[in-house]
């Protein structure tokens, strides 16, 4: 096999095969192509990247652990599992990642206002951090059945200054709260600059945040090194738009020998159709400004994702993660709702870390995958998160099926 | 000459601007939908555009979004909107009709079977939003070569510099958009209007048409003065939101549409 340059994307048009690209209004061109220049200028400018460098240490708190999971391991007596511990940064996500990058070019281009989309709560909460620090000023759209289920983050975001926008169109989530964000940034287009979450949308998008989340696979590819001295064997992530994915993955797309597999949310289950997985069980089409898998009907209606997790409730994918499934390089997996709670449970008895519910899902999959591979496999999973926003969910979730429990029990002492 | 130039050298010789009407196909059903298309001409249309639904429109504003809503929530489709144009073709033969809209959905049907279908239902030109001229051979380029005219949105952040790569592949008629925001925002200035038309007559020869915030006949008057054509979607559509019956929609759409065409049609005599 010759060896292959994935890491060389995306090509002038911003496409990663023939995914991603720039499908948006005309009133959008003109600032992304501005946002382009900039961004490659500011990546090329040694000052910009003393200070990025200098806000990831001493604000974010990097680098983050990598965490021998020893408990983990044990329990699943197969993979030696290491957990890159996004969860520790400042916020609490590998989100502010992309914020503290994008929120540096927000001032280099002198823009005073910042909009962001966000699901769970995270990337407005990274969002509203980064505005408070900078001193701009700071609007986060966010659907309102997310509002409803991430109350803390909600209130976390309010504290911080920022004006938080409940969007009632659609299913009242993610892809809802990225269509108003746009419709203000074509609205607002001199003041404003849109900090998007995720590795997707136009391009620069989903390079730039690809390239500020990237720091995730350097700083892991250099600690698995000291501690162990050699590559992963496997990287295992969550996937909704993809940035914690991307970050951990791009760094290793060009070592052939690990294993790079992405975990998707598979809702009820993919073949109930509600589900959040857009590889799996989606077909490419274009939207939010880029051609990927996207979640659609037979007359290209998007239909709403469903995930127990609101950061991967997104009928779309970023479309370097569309490519890097059609070419085969990186393996697209889904795990359930009731897969996620159970892996959330079993990594706070075991190791004593609450993961974010998106995390817990790459967590299900270390749980089906890590104990059929030999002790000597080294597997690192990202915990992009972690759960302090979810005990709402979980707790209803507990209640519930205790409650199903309880009458199931009820009618079989009745039949008996 | 295709449709649309037709229509336009017709109105240039009668020295007026043309009224374009905008409505959502399948709102707030197929059939009073279609009674709504058929009866725009009569009532002072001179070019149609008709919106493909999809779920989700990222540059309009709340009345077109919930156009689209209601569009779905009746089943509407890209093939039954297909099927309307057909229907209206039948008894209209004269009005260009240009179909408006995202990419998704025609992406989903199939871009040539798509091209196809419409140049055969009867349809002359295409808007599409989220395509802009960096995407071209997509659509509006094999659109172009069967016939179709690729309108495109100019914006005030359409500088100078840009101008000539969106006009570049543009025919039919060129749609600038007269504010940034979504549909159905507020209305530009006449002042910039102005300046952005002369600015545009600079780079093009082809007709200019102005929209976004356009609601009364007053306000068509005025931009009748100085563009090609005027176009009207949100303040139509809101016709059907605020009816309760399906009579009352086609009687509130269409009556709107008189009072604007009345004031296109005077708004240079005086």
């Amino acid at each position: 096999m010759t060896q292959t340059n994935l890491r060389n994307g995306p090509d002038a048009n911003g496409l990663f095969g023939a995914f991603g690209g720039r499908y948006v209004a005309e009133t959008l061109m003109p600032l992304i192509l501005d946002l382009a220049r900039e961004y490659e200028a500011a990546k090329e400018d040694p000052a910009f990247k003393e200070e990025l460098a200098y806000f990831q240490r001493d604000y974010v708190g990097r680098p983050s652990p990598l965490y021998f999971a020893e408990r983990l391991t044990e329990f699943c007596g197969g993979a030696k599992i290491y957990l890159k511990r996004e969860e520790l940064n400042h916020t609490g996500a590998h989100k502010i990642n992309n914020c503290i990058g994008q929120i540096l070019l927000a001032r280099r281009m002198g823009k005073k206002r910042i909009i962001a989309e966000t699901g769970a709560g995270m990337h407005g909460v990274a969002t509203a951090t980064v505005a408070a620090r900078f001193g701009l000023d700071c609007v986060i759209y966010m659907g309102t059945t997310d509002i409803e289920r991430q109350q803390a983050n909600v209130f976390r975001m309010k504290l911080l200054g920022a004006e938080v926008i409940p969007v009632v169109a659609g299913t009242g989530t993610l892809k809802d709260a990225m269509n108003e964000a746009l419709r203000d940034w074509v609205t607002n287009v001199d003041s404003t600059f849109y900090l998007i979450g995720t590795v997707a949308g136009p391009h620069p998008y989903p390079a730039m945040v690809r390239d500020f989340q990237a720091v995730i696979g350097k700083e892991t590819r250099d600690q698995l090194q000291a501690q162990e001295g050699r590559l992963p064997d496997s990287l295992v992530a969550c996937i909704g738009g993809g940035s914690n994915a991307m970050g951990l993955f791009h760094p290793f797309l060009d070592d052939n020998s690990v294993e790079i597999i992405g975990v998707e949310a598979a809702g009820h289950g993919i073949e109930t159709g509600k589900h959040a997985a857009s590889l799996n069980g989606g077909v490419p089409g274009v939207l939010h400004g880029n051609r990927t898998f996207l979640l659609q009907d037979d007359d290209g209606q998007i239909i709403d994702a469903h995930s127990i997790s609101a950061g991967l409730d997104y009928p779309g994918i970023g479309p370097e993660h569309a490519w890097l499934h059609d070419i085969g390089r990186v393996q697209y997996t889904s795990v359930t709702d009731d897969e996620a709670l159970d892996a959330f449970h079993k990594c706070c008895r075991l190791e004593g870390i609450i993961p974010a519910l998106e995390s817990a899902h790459a967590l299900a999959e270390v749980f089906k995958r890590a104990p059929t591979l030999p002790k000597d496999h080294l597997m690192v999973v990202n915990l992009s998160g972690r759960g302090d926003k979810d005990m709402q969910t979980v707790m209803h979730h507990m209640e519930h099926s205790q409650k199903e429990q309880s009458q199931q029990e009820q009618s079989k002492q009745e039949k008996h | 000459m295709s449709r649309l130039q037709t229509r336009f050298a017709e109105l240039k010789e009668q020295n007026r601007a043309a009224l374009v009407t905008f409505v959502t196909a399948g709102d707030p059903s197929y059939d009073t939908s279609l009674a709504i298309l058929k009866g725009l001409p009569g009532a002072g249309a001179d070019v149609i555009e008709l919106g493909m639904p999809f779920t989700d429109p990222m540059a309009d504003g709340p009345a077109i979004q919930l156009a689209n809503i209601r569009a779905l929530g009746a089943k509407q489709n890209l093939a039954k909107t297909l099927q309307m144009v057909r229907e209206f073709r039948e008894g209209n033969t004269d009005t260009p009709l240009v179909l408006m809209g995202y990419f998704n959905p025609i992406h989903k049907y199939g871009v040539l079977r798509f091209i196809a279908d419409a140049k055969e239902a009867g349809v002359d030109g295409l808007i599409v939003v989220d395509l802009p001229p960096e995407h071209n051979g997509e659509l509006c380029d094999p659109a172009q070569v069967a016939g179709l005219d690729f309108i495109r949105l100019t914006t005030p952040t359409t500088d100078d510099v840009r101008l000539p790569t969106v006009l570049n592949g543009s025919s039919g008629f060129v749609y600038y958009v007269s504010v940034a925001g979504v549909t159905g925002a507020g209305a530009a200035t006449l002042e910039h209007v102005e300046e952005a038309v002369a600015r545009l007559r600079r780079h093009t020869d082809l007709p200019i048409s102005i929209g976004f915030g356009i609601r009364t006949p007053e306000q068509a008057a005025a931009i009748a003065r100085l563009a090609d054509g005027v176009v009207v979607g949100s303040a139509l559509i809101d016709h059907i939101a605020d009816a309760t019956t399906p009579a009352q929609a086609v009687d509130g759409v269409l009556s709107l549409c008189a009072a604007l065409a009345d004031g296109v049609r005077k708004a240079r005599v005086s």
